[in-house]
């Protein structure tokens, strides 16, 4: 593959644009961030963001889905972490995503809108929740 | 400790990211004697105690997480490097901003493995915020230089899934041959 101009990566974004009709239906949009911190770093977060991003184009959900990163959810002990907010269900910190899990999650939570049961942790860590 | 060297220069350019920088330069420079990285940035900088206690893992400033009393990013790089024989510096300044340079020397067996740079440049251009990035990568196949305003521009922004799957194929042809 030669490497692509700018104008070929507008060209190729057009081209991946989804049925967007689909997302004005839906009215709210889904989200998913990624803890970036150093730990979650060390345990592989950025290997979870690129499966999610890959995922979620591959489940036809690109224009449905924000997928943003973070820093350190608190949540060290259980990295890489999470967080998943979409309409119809509960807002929810997933840890011990790597990007075998993350494939799960996408396939699972995003589209099935099913909860990844021993992943769930809930909120983040009470000691550095704003009072 | 980090697995690759992506990871260090992930973790080092989002402390420039959330020092507040306007402007963040990362460069990556790969040769036969080994790899050099330098992330400058335009943020809040450090003072001379500041800095001297960055490299201490058991100090953070507190700003992020109030409870917490570790900061590891540049304690890890520092250990990585000189483990590896490599060479690194710190250089900051309040009000002006920060640059940390390092380098792993190929012939090192403990200098980490590269990783996925298409994967590093993703993720180090959706750091948040309303920055400037600019990536300057050398090696075996050339240069080629990122702006993630152009990019931004390109793909209509670096949050929609969309937008992201575009930009990673963009990434990886640009270490292509």
């Amino acid at each position: 593959m030669a490497k692509m101009t700018l104008d070929e990566l507008r060209k190729l974004r057009e081209e991946k644009k989804q049925d967007l009709s689909r997302r004005e239906v839906e009215g709210k949009e889904i989200q998913v961030i990624v803890g970036m911190g150093t730990c979650g770093i060390a345990a592989g977060a950025k290997l979870t963001f690129d499966a999610i991003v890959a995922e979620v184009a591959a489940a036809g959900l690109g224009d449905q889905v924000v997928i943003r990163q973070t820093g350190c959810m608190g949540l060290c002990y259980v990295e890489p972490t999470v967080e998943v907010a979409m309409p119809g269900m509960p807002a929810v910190i997933y840890g011990k995503m790597t990007q075998d899990v993350a494939k799960d999650l996408v396939k699972m939570h995003l589209v099935e809108k099913k909860l990844l049961d021993n992943h769930i942790f809930d909120r983040p860590a009470a000691d550095i929740m704003k009072k | 400790m980090h697995y690759a060297l992506e990871d260090y220069v992930l973790d080092i350019a989002q402390n420039a990211v959330e020092a507040g920088a306007r402007e963040v330069l990362v460069e990556l420079d790969e040769s036969p004697g080994g790899t050099r990285v330098a992330v400058v940035d335009d943020g809040r900088g450090m003072r001379a105690e500041q800095r001297a206690r960055a490299l201490d893992p058991f100090y953070t400033d507190g700003t992020k997480h109030a409870g917490r009393k570790v900061g590891l990013g540049l304690p890890f790089l520092v250990q990585a490097v000189e483990q590896a024989g490599g060479r690194w510096s710190l250089d900051s300044e309040p009000g002006r901003g920060t640059r940390v340079e390092f380098d792993f020397p190929a012939s090192s067996v403990d200098s980490p493995p590269m990783g996925d740079l298409s994967s590093l440049f993703l993720s180090l251009l959706c750091l948040p915020g309303g920055h400037e990035m600019r990536i300057r990568r050398s090696g075996p196949r050339g240069r080629y230089e990122l702006s993630r305003r152009e990019l931004s521009e390109a793909v209509g922004g670096l949050e929609l899934g969309s937008s992201l799957a575009a930009l990673k194929e963009f990434l990886v042809s640009q270490e292509e041959d």
